[in-house]
């Protein structure tokens, strides 16, 4: 996807403006404004069952809107027209269950997209995986299937594929949900160098301690809607909304 | 342990079938009673090449069969997954239609309503020989079938392998070929292998057509060899003994298959 004519860097990479999203009756998404700038890292926080999964999914198309825009670059994504396709490879995504091919080795879960989507040339390609691969700590591992490694390994080299289509954006999925507690801290780490390196990450998160170590803007969702935002040290220390402060007293 | 009773099942069933096979023909011996006529297991053996010579057709008819099933079944299962409605819906009818029919009525339709010649646009005339329509009547109802393996199979794969591929920027094309299918290939081959054992087994049915397979011939070896009521036991027991023979092994496998594929390893 070539950037709207009128995007320039300095305008929000991300923009959401009124999202509404309704599964049949139910109303998931009851308005949802957000903006994320380029480089700058955003964890959504809030509830289960709070909006939060559908929302982030609105961002690459996987869900689409009901009501709103959604913007990534300038381009509307829930516009007919739209290149899909061009959008995905501008916009990566981590899932909560890794999701990874089961039946291709953890190099070609890598250099899959970039071969068969991008029809890059294969040594660069696999270059570049390895690289990936070694940036995550995966060395060693390129010829291991998924079902031989551990859920942080999984997840971190569904990361690295992510990485592999050189997006502008990565989405983050609960991606330390379904982890063992021990190999949490070995994914997070893997998404504070992302972040460091300059990606622009926004984060759906549990990890109320990440989300505040990591993130240069917190926002908390409850019932559809973004009761509350702003920098973490405001948000987790001094939060105005009476849902936050009940949210929070409970989670920290 | 499972090891243990999978190698008692190999054997038994085989010894049984042979013992009962050594029991028969001991009987028809018994009854022979010194006549000159020749006994009926030296009348089997004597016809044995002419029934063995039928089974050929009745192999060839299966692996024909299954290959037609199997191209066009794959074909109807992607149109039944398709997004559109126009291409979804007569590839379930189809699907349906076959997969709920009794084999023998889909084989009497196809026999009568395949012409035994056509005419080629140069005037020639082709015969169609009454194994081909037969064929071709035992693969709907295993191409219905296989039409449904395949759409399960699909279904079968969690959502997230096709969330992860789209979002991977993948088509849907690229997405069916290089990630959903190679995981559907595993899931479908007992099923599939299952489904050519029992074609294989129906095959006789021809036999009502007239076409000269394993049972046809053995039935006209007992007219030949006089029709008598000894030769039953042994004639029968020999046509069974040759499908089992190919049959078992296949089964065997397929039941290892699976048990291998539920354990996931």
């Amino acid at each position: 996807m070539t950037p709207s004519e009128n995007w320039t860097p300095d305008q929000p990479i991300v923009a959401l403006r009124d999202v509404h999203k309704s599964f049949g009756t139910f109303e998931v998404l009851k308005g949802i404004d957000l903006t994320v700038m380029k480089g700058e890292v955003v964890c959504i926080i809030g509830p289960s069952g709070s909006g939060k999964s559908t929302l982030i999914r609105t961002i690459n198309g996987l869900t689409p809107v009901t009501r709103g825009s959604v913007q990534v670059e300038g381009q509307e994504v829930h516009d007919g027209n739209l290149d899909k396709l061009a959008l995905r490879r501008k916009v990566g995504i981590v899932f909560q269950q890794y999701n990874l091919f089961p039946h291709r080795t953890v190099l070609q879960n890598v250099m899959m997209a970039p071969l068969l989507v991008l029809r890059e040339n294969r040594k660069e390609v696999e270059a570049r995986a390895r690289e990936l691969l070694a940036k995550v700590q995966l060395h060693g591992k390129e010829n291991a299937y998924p079902a031989e490694l551990s859920g942080g390994q999984q997840q971190r080299v569904a990361i690295a594929r992510s990485l592999c289509m050189r997006p502008d954006v990565m989405l983050f999925d609960e991606v330390t949900a379904a982890l063992d507690p021990e190999t949490v801290g070995e994914v997070l780490l893997t998404i504070k160098q992302l972040a460091a390196d300059g990606m622009t990450c926004i984060l759906v998160t549990h990890e109320m301690g990440f989300a505040r170590e990591i993130s240069d803007r917190v926002y908390f969702t409850d019932a559809g809607r973004i009761c509350e935002s702003g920098p973490p040290a405001s948000l987790f220390d001094n939060p105005q909304d009476p849902r936050t402060q009940e949210f929070l007293s409970k989670v920290l | 342990m499972t090891a243990y009773s999978v190698t008692r099942l190999t054997w038994r069933a085989p010894a049984l079938a042979a013992g009962l096979c050594v029991a028969a023909t001991a009987a028809a011996m018994a009854q022979q009673g010194g006549e000159a006529r020749p006994s009926a297991v030296a009348t089997l053996v004597i016809w044995m090449p002419f029934i063995l010579e039928g089974f050929v057709l009745n192999l060839v008819m299966s692996v024909l069969a299954m290959a037609i099933a199997t191209v066009t079944g794959v074909i109807l299962g992607f149109m039944q997954i398709s997004p559109s409605r126009i291409v979804r819906v007569p590839a379930k009818l189809i699907t349906h239609l076959f997969r709920n029919s009794p084999w023998l009525v889909i084989l009497f339709a196809i026999m009568f309503l395949i012409p035994f010649q056509i005419r080629l646009p140069g005037g020639d005339t082709v015969m169609i020989p009454d194994w081909v329509k037969a064929t071709i009547g035992f693969a709907l109802p295993v191409m219905a079938n296989i039409s449904e393996i395949l759409r399960g199979a699909v279904a079968s794969i969690p959502s997230g392998q096709w969330e992860s591929a789209e979002s991977l920027a993948f088509t849907r094309i690229q997405t069916l070929r290089y990630v959903i299918l190679p995981q559907c290939i595993r899931r479908m081959m007992p099923p599939w292998m299952n489904w050519y054992a029992l074609l294989t087994l129906m095959t006789p049915m021809a036999a009502i057509l007239g076409v000269n397979e394993a049972l046809g011939n053995t039935q006209a070896a007992m007219e030949a060899a006089g029709a008598r009521p000894e030769l039953l036991i042994p004639f029968y027991l020999f046509l069974m003994t040759i499908f089992f023979v190919f049959i078992y092994p296949i089964s065997l496998y397929t039941r290892r298959l699976e048990r291998r594929f539920a354990t996931g390893s």
